[in-house]
């Protein structure tokens, strides 16, 4: 699967460098992300529940990064397992470009996904890159472009949990 | 007049009560004391390196009680193939060993490598999430070309993904090759046969147990023949000795071929059953049977039909590559070869016939005999490129056929591809489907759909195919590793009631309805008090269980046999109460006579005299009345038939409806036309779930992306017409005692190309120049070739 896009980030070059390279910064805009650790330098681990169709999981993965340079590229590559939901796993191009105040961020992402994620989730796993995606750029907005409120809270699986109660997780 | 018993009767199926009353015990209803359960953890990628399994946490999880994996099996047996396949350079097929779970490898994904045995299967399931294992991805092999051109091997100790290349039959190659070159018309298609999941309502499951004070296991299991798994456990797998391991296959909800072979689920709960001194029981989940159930089909063919002026057929030529996955499922090599290569004659005198088959391993399932095994994939190959050919000559398509077929008065037909066809009458069969299929009153059901705005095409196709496996002295010399007999027991109890203990396992197929039949006709007595044992390794004397459409050609033989026997033995006891030489007792209606006299006694009597000798010529006769036949044919049987389907297809949208399916088979004798007709329907909508519908699609990375419902589409009853089914053209069998010859996969060998054949017409009416569309013909298939 291959994700190509941009994005304006409405905020200057440099915040939105240090912004993608802060793990609590990701921990709060990778939807679903319960940890992030780690460093730019060392790699990061995170976990990341999701729902793909009809296989929910944790994902427990590590990032690394290579080729950077700050404040205008860097390669994200990563793998998260799901245990028996499968696994995900990928790298993504990063381009930041100076637009005035505002920052251009180009991506390019190839990502591959195996186990159940593909048996039962291929035919939307197109929509759902798209989604998360979109997702993370939202959150990154809020929190480099404004002041983030100091509760933000998590979309989709937060704000569902309540909501769908016990018989989301019996579907689930 | 039709008959209300016995032979030929429309029967209704005594199995039916428990099926749908839901009082059918199958191997998952079946709970022993203190049975604990098996989960397997599966691989994820499709091909990499086992670096280390971490267990230590699974381990100590609630419930666990062990955890195995590949390392624990290292040093016991492969799971071995059935057929022995020599390459046309003389060279032996590579049979790289597919051990119980995986080791140092995993190949494909599904491929067991570790399995957790738990008090419970949630805590095993748990358990299974905590194993940790490194396993480094290599690329995936999943395109058979690039299977065969690379350096990145399933099977790195064989250094090829080439099973064998096979040559049938490798002495007419040059004169094939010839008659093609300096033939006045060749017509030549490539084509896919496409991968299909089997699909068995009921999942595969088994349950080892295991008894320390004699040393003796017991093996409940889904299966479609408990001897040869038996066999296979006994004698490759395990070394349990055969006569310390009960098989037993109760009810099962559907094989259609996946549940002949013997998988390493069902050593794993007899080893973990003796390591833990409990029963162990697995069920696969839906995603595991289609991971790892054996699939079906999945040639690549490229064929060749050479023609003369006047359209007769000189040569067929064809070369395809059958997927055969990761790993050699049991008869995985005998279907792409002698199941397919030696039909390739189909109905038809053409005197020469070269079939090539490179059997390739990949990084998917295994793939083996699927509803047909072989003969659609001839089937199709031929009776689509015949079709093709009478496009491009100008022929009608009937005509063309009729001017090839095989006549009445050549029996026995010595085939070029190798067979010896003993009876049929093609030409009879052809008749009378253009009677039933109304092909008169086609045209005018033409104009109709196409006031609708629709195209109709007509698709017609003539098969044989080849059953009753299968003489033990032919398969032989062929490379089969066992021999394919069949054996039944028939005893009369004292009381005159009699069981019937038979290898041919009955999983949909109305054995316990047909066999009576065959019994009571011979004996003259009720079908009701006749009882058909079988499943159970520990009641029958041996079997070689059900496949090929084979139960009936074979087992029933076995059956006629043992009665044949009875009767003599009956015999001399009623001659012997009638104080008569048993030479001038004759049966009928259930009573012996003496011939000329009006002295007799019932069956019954007799039955009581055997058990209760009194009075009774004991230096002549022994007690009792039981007598075991075994029967291995002299020939394999070859049912025919001409089929028959109409087609709609809508342009705007390119779907495909069905609105006629007309099945004319040969299957000579009919023993119970009710079942028979089933057995057709059954059939037919798998085939046209193949044509139409069907399609297993894995990515580049080895990823089953149809692994369920939702991707991997089923026929349903509103994707088919009303069937017209008829089998009054019987020829019978020369060979076997009951003049059949086998109805199980007819219905899935004949549709595919008729239904292809169907839907190539329509377009062609619709002024398209389309001359092929691989299966499944879908709506995005026939919209794009369209275009």
């Amino acid at each position: 699967m291959n994700l190509s896009d941009s994005r304006v980030i409405d905020a200057d070059r440099a915040t939105v460098w240090a912004a993608i390279l802060d793990p609590e910064v990701l921990k709060a805009c990778v939807p679903g992300c319960q940890e992030m650790e780690g460093t730019a330098e060392e790699g990061f681990t995170a976990t990341v529940v999701q729902k793909v169709g009809p296989v929910k999981a944790t994902f427990k993965g590590a990032v690394t990064l290579s080729d950077m340079q700050a404040p205008e590229s860097v390669n994200i590559a990563g793998e998260g397992k799901g245990g028996a939901a499968g696994f995900a796993k990928g790298g993504a191009k990063v381009r930041l470009e100076a637009q005035g105040d505002q920052t251009v961020l180009h991506y390019d992402v190839e990502a591959k996904v195996g186990g159940k994620l593909a048996q039962l989730g291929s035919r939307i796993i197109d929509g759902f890159a798209k989604k998360m995606a979109d997702q993370f750029f939202n959150n990154f907005q809020d929190h480099v472009g404004a002041p983030a409120p100091a509760e933000e809270p998590e979309p989709e699986t937060s704000e569902d949990a309540p909501k769908k109660g016990w018989l989301k997780r019996l579907v689930s | 007049m039709p008959k209300d018993t016995g032979i030929g009767a429309a029967t209704v199926r005594r199995e039916d009560v428990r099926f749908l009353t839901g009082t059918g015990e199958y191997t998952d209803d079946i709970t022993l004391a203190k049975q604990t359960y098996a989960v397997f953890a599966r691989s994820t990628v499709a091909h990499g390196t086992i670096k280390s399994i971490d267990t230590s946490a699974a381990e100590v999880m609630p419930g666990v009680l062990a955890v195995f994996t590949g390392e624990d099996f290292a040093e016991v047996g492969g799971n071995p193939a059935g057929w022995l396949i020599n390459s046309r350079d003389g060279e032996p097929m590579k049979e790289p060993k597919r051990p119980v779970l995986a080791h140092g490898k995993v190949r494909h994904v599904g491929d067991a490598y570790a399995a957790v045995i738990a008090e419970t299967v949630q805590q095993a399931r748990d358990a299974v999430e905590a194993i940790e294992a490194d396993i480094e991805e290599f690329d995936a092999i999943v395109d058979m070309n690039a299977a065969l051109s690379g350096s990145n091997y399933v099977h790195d100790e064989i250094g090829t993904n080439q099973c064998f290349d096979w040559g049938w039959i490798e002495d007419n190659r040059e004169a094939t090759d010839n008659a093609i070159k300096n033939a006045h018309h060749v017509t030549t298609l490539e084509l896919v046969n496409n991968r299909l999941v089997p699909n068995a309502m009921e999942p595969r499951a088994s349950i080892g147990s295991y008894k320390a004070s004699t040393g003796e296991y017991t093996l409940h299991t889904t299966s479609q023949n408990p001897h040869l798994t038996r066999l296979l456990i006994s004698a490759f797998v395990l070394g349990i000795p055969e006569n310390m391991l009960t098989v037993i296959a109760p009810d099962v909800g559907g094989g259609f071929g996946s549940k002949i072979y013997h998988y390493g689920e069902e050593a794993l709960v007899l080893a973990a059953a003796k390591r833990l001194n409990r029963p162990v029981k697995w069920t696969a989940d839906r995603t595991e049977s289609f991971l790892t159930d054996a699939h079906g089909r999945d040639h690549v063919t490229k064929i060749e039909l050479a023609l003369d002026k006047d359209g007769k057929f000189l040569a067929f030529r064809t070369d395809t590559k059958a997927n055969v996955g990761a790993y050699l499922s049991n008869f995985s090599t005998a279907t792409p070869t002698f199941l397919h290569g030696t039909l390739m004659a189909g109905n038809y005198t053409v005197p020469l016939v070269y079939v090539n088959v490179k059997a390739v391993f990949t990084n998917t399932a295994p793939v083996d005999a699927y509803r047909g095994a072989g003969r659609p994939e001839a089937t199709y190959s031929i009776e689509r490129v015949i079709d093709k050919a009478a496009r491009e000559l100008g022929m009608d398509p009937i005509e063309l056929r009729r001017k090839n077929f095989v006549k009445p008065d050549q029996y026995p037909f010595a085939s070029a591809a190798g067979l010896e066809y003993d009876a049929g009458n093609y030409d009879a069969l052809m008749d009378k489907m253009e009677e039933v299929a109304d092909v008169a009153g086609f045209a005018a059901r033409r104009a109709e759909s196409e006031k609708n705005g629709k195209l109709r095409g007509f698709g017609v196709n003539a098969y044989i195919e080849a059953c009753g496996i299968a003489p033990s002295n032919l398969v032989g010399v062929l490379g089969s590793r066992v021999g394919l007999y069949d054996a039944a027991t028939v005893r009369v109890n004292a009381t005159g009631n009699l069981s019937v203990m038979v290898g041919a396992h009955s999983h949909g197929q109305g054995h316990e309805t047909a066999f009576p039949q065959v019994v009571a006709e011979m004996l003259g007595i009720d079908p009701a008090v006749i009882d058909i044992v079988h499943g159970d390794t520990s009641k029958i004397p041996f079997g070689m269980g059900t496949y090929g459409s084979r139960s009936l050609a074979v087992c029933g033989s076995a059956v006629v046999r043992a009665t044949e026997k009875i009767i003599n033995k009956a015999k001399k006891i009623a001659g012997h109460m009638l104080e008569a030489s048993e030479h001038d007792i004759t049966l009928a209606d259930g009573v012996f006579s003496v011939s000329g006299t009006d002295k007799s006694v019932t069956f019954g009597e007799v039955a009581l005299k055997a058990y209760i000798p009194h009075e009774y010529p004991l230096e002549d006769i022994e007690p009792g009345l039981e007598e075991t036949a075994f029967y291995d044919p002299a020939n394999f049987t070859y049912p025919s038939g001409a089929y028959a389907c109409e087609v709609e297809v809508d342009p705007e949208t390119g779907k495909v409806t069905v609105e006629r399916m007309t099945a004319v088979d040969d299957f000579g004798n009919v023993i119970n036309p009710m079942i028979v007709t089933g057995q057709v329907q059954g059939g037919l909508a798998q085939g046209i779930g193949q044509a139409l519908l069907e399609n297993t699609s894995y990515d580049e990375n080895g990823q089953l992306l149809s692994a369920s419902y939702m991707d991997y589409t089923m026929p349903r009853a509103d994707d088919l017409p009303m069937f017209a089914v008829d089998h009054s053209q019987g020829t019978p069998c020369t060979h076997n005692p009951l003049g059949v010859k086998g109805c199980g996969e007819a219905g899935a060998i004949g549709s595919p190309p008729t239904v292809v054949n169907a839907v190539i017409d329509a377009l062609q009416s619709g002024g398209k120049d389309v001359t092929h569309i691989d299966m499944p013909v879908s709506p995005a298939r026939v919209w794009e070739a369209m275009q």
